[in-house]
């Protein structure tokens, strides 16, 4: 933990616009606020919002700003794989990635223009540094009831790591989501974290 | 019952604005500011006018006609919106107000979302106007009830300013009391305060710049400026905004005692400064972009002849471009006070990592648009654009210019003029038509432009959140009211050719651009479909559309054209259309071999 004495945990969320990044910081945030924690976040909101890489920071426990230092988050939660390459920089060594290995394809690639790195090694590579859990989130939403739960999916997988209740982030799911994809999302966030 | 919720920056500032008995609300949207007004918009009990303005001038003056009739009046923008509105900016200083108004300009440092990084504060300086940067969602929210207060106090109106940071952080907030006390609105008329001719104005320009300094003196004590002095340290931080918030993190990472003083309201206090000058051997000035804050302190220094030493952009220490963060105080800090460099080397990636770039969604008009303008005026044509979804269509080959908004119009008038002897097709949005578009177009048509202008009209103004404009026949709070017909426009501003068009219509759209681009004079190609995402939200579910693997040739026409819904898959040879399909049926027109057809339900 490289943020000891200045914030209790320290977690960067990384994906692409649409994936609903903002909805899992939004989970956490609201449960660790429910929890009497100070928290302080920062999202992408905007253009990058199209289909770009986005990126995340949550602070639970912390009073100071919202961006992480480089190297100092506990946690990297990843919707999309080489969107964990991208941000690992901010993890801090002893840090744990949570990663779904469902690539989205960028229109570079599609299109021939630039090309996606084997996921295997994506992961190979983050497992040669780092604590790694890696599974097909996206199977997991499905498997739950809606691709869409995807987000839910992954944090379920941080939950186990965080300093919050689980019955607390249930709760909050409860009233984040719309009210006829409750339980496809609970569900989703306890198939999530399974894979922790 | 607990009064903390996790808010973002903008409904936190929302929250102030309730909080403070904010009374008129008008703006235009622009990233990071237009969750205050959604906000707002979208509360269902409301007390105080909000509205969705045309443009940030037409905004800014419904906020001050509302605030010299004395109410409490707030207007939202982003930085750049300020540009719009700088002309009644830099006289209603001079003018002042009677109730209280804030001007929210919300900065954008590293351009996440803007054509540039401008410094609000620079603007307040200009105008004499007293301006508050925040540090924290909550001290945002808080500020604004205070604000109002002051702006009252002194009848002056006053800069707010927010970073992306601030409006699009998220913090637990505090909430505070909502005042019930509402100032009464009553026009009086005072003509040497509200008629700004020659005479009046010379009077007040001294006058203004007196109660400038009355408020320095004022912010003296206010809370957002506050001196830490540390008997046992020789050396000091003086921060401002939200970089005051990384540099105490930095100070504690670096471990190191100094005295602090945290800046957030300007015009900036003599006395808090000297104290701090005069308590140290070295001062290190933290702010992001200009040297606002360093070059006041730096003026204090010398005016009152304190022997420091001051640190800050001048040496190279602090960057004057791009966002902060704590690793940059901290090498700040660390090169500033000479202390061992602490900062962590960055990570050597040996994976190359494909691009991510935002792009249009599946399915947007804007690329069929863009697609069959492209093939019609062909890879010499000329392609001014301006600022919108559509700006991404670079990615289509048919965005040439994004200079601000409305400039597509203006700027192709320019290049023709010149004598540019390829055929230009500039492109502009809706919304941005409405904004400074329509008289870049009376120009156009009344000097003779021989350009042909695209107006996108995908029936809302999507790319800062899908705000509603005058073209869609509902205000900001969802009531009916005209829709205006953005042809019928364009023929009252003397345009003699101007033909509508369905962009998911090739063949149509195609013949429509070939007479404009084949008729002599400024013609007029306006492209109607509903934004995708808005139709969505609406409840409107089109059948999504697939490869017959069978009469796929694998000649990729449908891929180039780039909706991220299609796919090459290398192994097969063969197109895929993937499940973000939105049933556009574009690709399916660009197709041949008729491989490519709707999935029947
Ligand atoms: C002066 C100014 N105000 C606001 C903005 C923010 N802004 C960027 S694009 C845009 C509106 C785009 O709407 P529209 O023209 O309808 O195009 P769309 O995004 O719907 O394709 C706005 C308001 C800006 N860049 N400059
Ligand atoms: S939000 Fe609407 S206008 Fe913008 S890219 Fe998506 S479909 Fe196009
Ligand atoms: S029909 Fe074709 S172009 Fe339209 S959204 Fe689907 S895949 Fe994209």
């Amino acid at each position: 933990m490289s943020s000891a004495g200045i914030s209790l945990f320290d977690l960067v969320i990384a994906g692409v616009g649409g994936q609903g990044t903002i909805l899992a910081s939004d989970i956490i945030g609201k449960t660790a606020v429910r929890e009497g924690l100070p928290v302080m976040a920062a999202e992408t909101h905007g253009m990058a919002q199209r289909g770009g890489s986005v990126v995340n920071h949550l602070r639970v426990g912390c009073e100071f700003g919202s961006l992480i230092p480089l190297k100092s988050a506990d946690a990297l939660l990843a919707l999309e794989p080489s969107e964990a390459l991208r941000y690992i920089e901010y993890l801090s060594d002893d840090g744990i990635v949570l990663v779904n290995t469902e690539p989205v394809l960028p229109v570079t690639v599609t299109s021939g223009l630039s090309s996606y790195p084997d996921v295997g090694e994506i992961i190979d590579y983050l497992e040669q540094r780092f604590t790694v859990k890696a599974f097909n989130a996206v199977k997991l939403a499905k498997e739950a009831g809606h691709v869409q739960s995807m987000n839910t999916v992954m944090v379920g997988a941080v939950s186990k790591y965080l300093p919050l209740s689980k019955d607390v982030l249930i709760e909050c799911i409860r009233q984040s989501v719309p009210k006829k994809t409750v339980d496809i999302n609970i569900k989703a966030f306890e198939l999530g974290r399974l894979q922790a | 019952m607990s009064t903390r919720e996790f808010m973002l920056g903008n409904v936190a500032i929302a929250r102030g604005i309730i909080e403070g008995g904010g009374q008129v609300i008008s703006g235009y949207p622009g990233t990071p500011s237009s969750e205050i007004i959604d906000t707002l918009a979208a509360m269902e009990k409301r007390d105080f006018y909000v509205e969705w303005s045309v443009n940030e001038k037409v905004a800014f003056e419904v906020a001050a006609g509302a605030a010299i009739a004395g109410a409490r009046s707030v207007v939202t923008m982003k930085h750049v919106g300020l540009n719009v509105a700088s002309d009644p900016l830099m006289t209603l200083s001079y003018m002042g107000v009677k109730g209280a108004m804030i001007i929210i300009s919300a900065d954008d440092p590293s351009c996440h979302s803007s054509q540039n990084e401008q410094d609000t504060r620079k603007y307040a300086q200009f105008a004499l106007m007293p301006c508050f940067d925040p540090s924290t969602p909550q001290e945002a929210k808080d500020m604004v009830p205070d604000t109002f207060r002051l702006s009252n106090k002194f009848q002056a109106a006053a800069i707010f300013r927010p970073t992306t940071r601030i409006s699009h952080g998220k913090s637990d907030v505090e909430l505070g009391e909502i005042t019930s006390e509402k100032p009464q609105v009553k026009f009086e008329k005072i003509p040497e305060r509200w008629i700004m001719m020659p005479k009046n104005a010379r009077a007040r320009h001294p006058y203004v710049l007196q109660v400038y300094e009355d408020i320095r003196k004022e912010l003296e004590n206010s809370p957002w400026n506050q001196l830490e002095l540390d008997a046992g340290s020789k050396l000091a931080v003086i921060s401002s905004g939200v970089a005051s918030v990384y540099a105490r993190e930095a100070l504690k990472r670096c471990g190191l005692n100094a005295s602090f003083l945290k800046i957030c309201a300007y015009p900036v206090p003599e006395g808090k400064v000297t104290s701090i000058l005069e308590h140290a051997d070295k001062v290190l000035v933290i702010e992001e972009l200009e040297p606002v804050l360093e070059d006041e302190v730096r003026i204090m220094a010398q005016k009152h002849g304190i022997d420091v030493e001051i640190a800050g952009k001048s040496e190279g220490l602090v960057p004057r471009h791009g966002e902060l963060n704590v690793d940059v105080c901290m090498d700040a800090i660390s090169n500033a006070f000479e202390l061992p460099v602490v900062s962590s080397e960055a990570t050597n990636l040996d994976l190359e990592l494909p691009l991510r770039p935002p792009v249009l969604c599946p399915g947007c008009s804007h690329r069929a648009a863009f697609y069959i303008m492209k093939k019609v005026f062909g890879k010499d044509g000329i392609y001014p654009s301006d600022i919108g979804c559509y700006t991404l269509g670079v990615q289509s080959g048919a965005v040439d210019t994004t200079l601000c908004m409305g400039a597509s119009i203006t700027m192709s008038s320019g290049i023709y003029h010149a004598g540019e002897d390829h055929p230009i097709c500039c492109s502009i949005g809706d919304s941005t038509f409405f904004h400074t578009g329509m008289n870049g177009l009376l120009n156009a048509v009344y000097n003779k432009a021989d350009i042909t202008v695209t107006i996108m009209d995908n029936r809302i103004t999507a790319m800062t959140g899908h705000q509603p404009n005058p073209g869609m026949g509902r205000t900001a709070v969802g009531e009916a009211t005209v829709a205006v017909s953005i042809s019928e426009i364009c023929h009252a501003l003397g345009a003699e050719f101007v033909e509508e068009s369905n962009p998911y219509d090739l063949m149509a759209t195609e013949d429509v651009f070939k007479r404009a681009r084949d008729y002599k004079g400024t013609s007029v190609v306006i492209t109607r479909q509903p934004c995708v995402i808005d139709l969505r939200r609406s409840g409107v579910k089109k059948a999504m559309f697939s490869v017959d693997a069978e009469k796929c040739t694998g000649c990729k026409a449908c891929v180039r054209f780039g909706c991220p819904a299609t796919e090459f898959d290398i192994e097969t040879k063969h197109a895929r259309i993937n499940n973000m399909c939105t049933g556009c049926g574009v690709c399916a027109q660009i197709c041949k071999f008729g491989a490519i057809t709707e999935v029947k339900r």
